[in-house]
């Protein structure tokens, strides 16, 4: 356990140029050990949503390190980023973006898929990270025949399907009613107390308080690094659930 | 990831929008059939004028009289058509038929039917003039001599008087003259307004007596003995024309050339031939130009479709890219959707028009050339691919932000 699961050093991402120039993070460092539940929180224009899409090896800072899984992301080749997205990160976003017209068992399979699991094992693999998310019943639907909160947890069972080392969540209960909303958050609560590293974030001080550790961004720095229960402990929020692991 | 798992992965691509993967086929068949129909209506337009042609007969010349109603000593009388029978000074000519032509009611049991062109003429005419008897027998040379009364009608004249009955040997009434029908001549494919099928002949004398009295002739067919001879033909009759209705040789020179300074015209069937050959090279020019429109704007309708197709996926490359999906996977993924699309279209385009070409169009049979099915196969492929797989390689290539962020 010495060595963290992510660590940034003094990250830096600018858009545009001139007199339009935009900085989005102003030099973040950060580093998240294996098994913490952390919330990103910070108001709208914060920088959150890049920091979050850096950590997710979806975009490439300006400048700065990331080392992720002690690998230094930004040397990495398409071939080398497109397995360690597939294989250290898990990621879910805000609009959910499962792919259209294909069943929640066939969106839950892609990630192994491309990781090259064989058919048979990869619907055995799929079906039980559903089931882990309470879905297991809807295997067969496609994504407009869920709810707002179905669609989220069928994408978290997408992302916890290749077993990262790493969960991230850019606001995740964002587009959910306060119901759904509990039923993600449950599953977050249930997935850290097994041991998953999540990262998420949020602007919603009830989701924010039920992880083990807070992280404030103003102004695309951090202002704010607060432990709110113990990093070998489950999170406050785990066993309130409905689902049992 | 196998390339196996990476076809499913396409298949379920294309079943998994079965609209747009039918459109963007309908797309594609519609540009190859047009183009391979197209090519095959022109091609069979200039097929039927060419056969046409042929159908008069290619070592033929027409011998006519240019000046109508003129001074009888230039008119072409049957002294002159047997004058053309000589084997020293036409030693190339086969056969040499007098035609009269007028039109005249055919009546049979009350039906009046009038035939447009009622021909006299002798028995060597029907070969020369490409004109094969169907049914029955021609008349002779015997017929023609004695001045029987025997006739060969055309289709049109054999089911209009002899609906359901066969004609042979009954007898029917012309001029005021009983006439026995001895054959029905083969249907004959129409040269142009007229009727080509519309037509009866029967022997030089007998419609001479009866019809047209002892003029001039109409025309005289003389037949080559081979086509190539057929230019020695030509200027063998026009010296034996020019000596006998006293034209001087430098105005006979120019006869050929379409001027009216001699007081006949000869009409070479293989001038018609090579007239025939450069319209028919015009014909394959504006097909040419007609392919190459209709190849654009189906190219332009699989580029448009292709390129809306990858372009509204954008979004869907990258969220794969998110979850860890190589370039080169998604890249082969859409390539092998957009091969699919474009050769089942193609296929199908090609079906469409095989089973088009099977059809009339406008009046026209349509001939395939073969090569418009490659040609224009091919060029949709291509196109397919590269607006199919240019797109997708552009998306492929983008941080996967980006294409999550395209709208």
């Amino acid at each position: 356990m010495n060595r963290p699961v992510l660590e940034v050093r003094d990250i830096k991402k600018i858009y545009g140029m001139g007199e339009a120039t935009v900085h989005a993070l102003r030099g973040v460092s950060l580093i998240v050990e294996r098994g913490d539940y952390v919330a990103i929180m910070g108001s709208s224009g914060s920088g959150k949503s890049t920091l979050m899409n850096i950590l997710g090896a979806l975009d490439v800072p300006s400048s700065g390190d990331y080392l992720l899984d002690g690998v230094d992301v930004s040397k990495l080749a398409d071939r080398q980023l497109a397995l360690a997205r597939n294989r250290l990160i898990g990621f879910i976003f805000q609009a959910f973006n499962l792919i259209p017209r294909t069943s929640a068992l066939a969106n839950v399979e892609l990630p192994l898929a491309y990781a090259g699991v064989k058919p048979k094992e990869r619907r055995r693999r799929a079906m039980a990270a559903l089931e882990t998310v309470g879905l297991a019943d809807r295997a067969r639907h496609e994504p407009n025949q869920l709810s707002g909160g179905q669609q989220q947890r069928v994408a978290v069972a997408r992302a916890l399907v290749t077993e990262p080392a790493l969960l991230l969540a850019d606001e995740p209960t964002g587009n959910l009613d306060s119901h759904s909303t509990a039923d993600v958050l449950t599953v977050f609560d249930q997935l850290s107390a097994s041991g998953r590293t999540i990262v998420l974030i949020t602007h919603e001080p009830e989701v924010g308080d039920r992880t083990k550790r807070l992280i404030r961004l103003v102004d695309g720095r951090v202002v704010e690094d607060t432990r709110q229960s113990p990093l070998h402990q489950p999170p406050v929020g785990a066993f309130a659930g409905r689902h049992s692991i | 990831m196998s390339f196996y798992e990476v076809v499913r992965f396409a298949l379920r691509g294309l079943s998994a929008n079965k609209l747009r993967s039918a459109l963007t086929m309908l797309g594609i068949l519609i540009g190859v059939a047009a183009v391979i129909l197209l090519v095959a209506v022109g091609n069979g337009s200039a097929k039927a004028i060419s056969a046409r042609i042929e159908a008069l007969g290619t070592n033929t010349i027409t011998v006519m009289s240019s000046n109508r109603g003129g001074s009888t000593n230039t008119a072409l009388t049957k002294q002159i058509s047997d004058a053309l029978v000589d084997q020293t000074l036409a030693p190339d000519v086969k056969t040499v038929s007098p035609v009269v032509s007028s039109s005249a009611t055919v009546t049979y049991e009350g039906t009046d039917h009038t035939v447009n062109a009622f021909v006299g003429t002798t028995p060597g005419w029907f070969a020369a003039s490409n004109t094969p008897v169907g049914e029955g027998a021609t008349f002779t040379a015997d017929d023609e001599s004695q001045g029987r009364r025997v006739v060969v009608i055309g289709q049109t004249v054999a089911t209009e008087l002899f609906p359901g009955v066969d004609p042979i040997d009954k007898q029917v009434t012309v001029g005021g003259s009983l006439f026995t029908v001895v054959g029905v001549l083969a249907a004959k494919s129409s040269t142009g307004f007229q009727d080509a099928n519309d037509t009866a002949v029967a022997p030089l004398t007998a419609v001479r007596q009866v019809l047209t009295g002892y003029g001039a002739l109409n025309s005289i067919l003389v037949e080559a003995k081979s086509p190539d001879k057929v230019d020695a033909v030509q200027s063998e009759v026009a010296t034996i024309l020019n000596q006998r209705l006293h034209v001087s040789s430098t105005t006979a020179a120019t006869s050929t050339s379409g001027t009216n300074t001699t007081p006949y015209r000869i009409q070479n069937a293989s001038q018609l031939l090579a007239t025939q050959t450069q319209t028919a090279d015009t014909f394959t020019t504006l097909l040419g130009a007609v392919a190459a429109i209709s190849l654009l704007v189906g190219g332009i309708g699989i580029t448009n479709i292709m390129l809306v197709t990858v372009t509204e996926r954008t979004r869907e490359i990258g969220i794969r890219k998110a979850l860890g999906a190589p370039r080169r996977v998604i890249l082969t993924q859409f390539l092998i959707e957009a091969t699919l699309l474009s050769v089942i279209g193609g296929a199908l385009g090609v079906a469409a028009a095989l089973i088009g070409s099977s059809f009339q169009i406008v009046g026209v049979k349509p001939v395939i050339v073969p090569s418009s099915i490659g040609l224009a196969l091919g060029v949709s492929i291509a196109i397919g691919l590269f607006f199919g797989g240019l797109p997708a390689s552009r998306a492929a290539r983008l941080r996967p932000i980006d294409a999550l962020r395209y709208e």
